[in-house]
């Protein structure tokens, strides 16, 4: 198999929009990239709000909705949400109708996480002393004033280890947008290897960019962690799982 | 819009669904008791202390850690038949896939178990005389494999939904069946619909019990 290789082929022209394999691939990369950045920044907002309100205390009623939404986003498989997106409410919602997959892709990818995230966020502000939270009480401030100020800088400063996975998690969760065709790695790929029966160098090529933009997380999330830890104060650890 | 679920009758569940709810069930399965074999051996490997196993059980978990399933899956559908020199169907790729995939994944939690046991214990294990297999086997991986099985079937949850990315390679699982279903009886929104409830049903209920699982345990320690 070793003499079979043919790397040359990432230099010809597939004959469409893209004047090389090569060119094909990065713009794919893009693809994948923008996908991953777009859901992050939605699961991070509904994640920290709906992890948030989930520990309010006196207020069942949005600590309950919080917990429905986790167990509603968290016990679909995600290709299944990314059907219902694609499939489901644009029929159901009309004015969703015409978004374009790459859309509905971030959404259902952002929703999926933010189960996840809101799950880090609860347990983050959980593990918190207790103090903490009535000390912000002791000095006056409302429920808002002690979130704001009191509880959420540390909660987010010591949920960035599982944040960290999450993130890598997005990233290869992307692919499954393969399934509604967006041209992402996993896509192109598929694509690729149909087209020219040369598999095993474009996976091998795709499965290298994937290695290098989890790694290239892994990098950037380690300085952020590095930057907040919050010295003399150390959470017990937690077993692995998830994907 | 209007939905219409009249069509989703006992008939078409056994025509379509049954069948690949099955698979996935059995991929599932199969996949669990697999990867938590290969996975408490890569974990051994890991621990064992000797650079010969360690790294390439480091370099396999990590590796298998980055890359996505589908990729995975693609992979192995690719290079097996390859490998063996005649074509496989898609659903005995998606059983090898699985069992190396989730290894990986299974290897960490054994890793995070087998720590989890005092040393003590294993030196009084060595101090009784026991071989370092019947250590492992009679003293460590049973209190290890029993403090980890929460997180062991939590993963297995998230395995079966994931069963659902033999839609790669078109191996015929519970989401295939909903949507063939759906296609034949051109009512794709209801039977995607019935679908999402199908699995939330299902990871819903294992999860619950789970968590009373982890409860009763916990009572135990």
């Amino acid at each position: 198999m070793g003499s079979n290789w043919d790397w040359q082929m990432f230099l010809q022209d597939p004959g469409g929009e893209y004047p090389t394999y090569w060119q094909w691939m990065m713009s794919a990369w893009g693809w994948t990239v923008s996908v991953s950045v777009l859901a992050l920044i939605v699961a991070l907002v509904l994640g920290f709000v709906i992890g948030t309100l989930r520990t309010l205390p006196d207020s069942p009623v949005w600590a309950r909705l919080g917990n429905a939404w986790v167990e509603l986003f968290r016990n679909i498989p995600l290709l299944v949400q990314i059907f219902l997106w694609y499939h489901v409410v644009p029929a159901l919602i009309p004015p969703l109708r015409g978004v374009p997959s790459f859309v509905l892709v971030v959404l259902a990818l952002g929703f999926f996480t933010s189960a996840r995230i809101a799950e880090q966020v609860r347990s983050g502000i959980q593990a918190l002393p207790r103090g903490q939270r009535y000390a912000g009480m002791a000095m006056g401030f409302t429920t808002f004033q002690y979130y704001r100020y009191v509880l959420l800088p540390m909660a987010f400063r010591i949920i960035v280890p599982p944040l960290t996975s999450e993130t890598m998690n997005i990233f290869k969760n992307s692919s499954v947008a393969f399934a509604v065709s967006v041209s992402e790695l996993t896509m192109f790929a598929m694509q690729v290897q149909e087209e020219t029966s040369r598999g095993i160098e474009v996976y091998l090529a795709v499965t290298a960019l994937y290695i290098v933009s989890a790694f290239a997380i892994n990098r950037i999330m380690a300085f952020i962690e590095k930057r907040l830890r919050i010295p003399g104060f150390a959470l017990p650890g937690r077993a692995g799982g998830g994907h | 819009m209007n939905l219409d679920f009249s069509f989703m009758n006992w008939e078409l569940i056994r025509a379509f669904v049954l069948k690949g709810f099955w698979f996935s069930i059995t991929l599932t399965i199969v996949a669990t008791a697999g990867g938590i074999l290969l996975g408490t051996l890569l974990a051994l490997m890991r621990l064992s202390g000797k650079k010969v196993l360690e790294v390439p059980a480091v370099i396999y978990v990590n590796g298998m850690r980055s890359i996505p399933l589908v990729m995975v899956i693609l992979w192995f559908f690719l290079l097996v038949p390859f490998l063996i020199g005649r074509p496989i169907g898609a659903e005995i790729s998606a059983y090898v896939t699985f069992i190396a995939f989730e290894a990986a994944y299974f290897s960490e939690i054994m890793r995070a178990g087998i720590q989890s046991i005092p040393r003590g214990q294993v030196h009084a294990g060595q101090a009784v005389g026991m071989t370092y297999g019947q250590n492992m086997r009679l003293v460590v991986l049973p209190q290890a494999f029993r403090n980890m099985l929460p997180v062991l079937l939590t993963q297995t949850i998230i395995l079966f939904q994931d069963t659902s990315l033999v839609y790669a390679i078109g191996a015929y699982d519970m989401l295939k069946g909903f949507e063939t279903a759906g296609k034949n009886y051109g009512r794709p929104i209801e039977s995607y619909l019935v679908a999402a409830v199908a699995y939330f049903v299902i990871c819903f209920a294992l999860s619950w019990a789970v968590k009373r699982l982890h409860k009763r345990i916990a009572i135990i320690r």
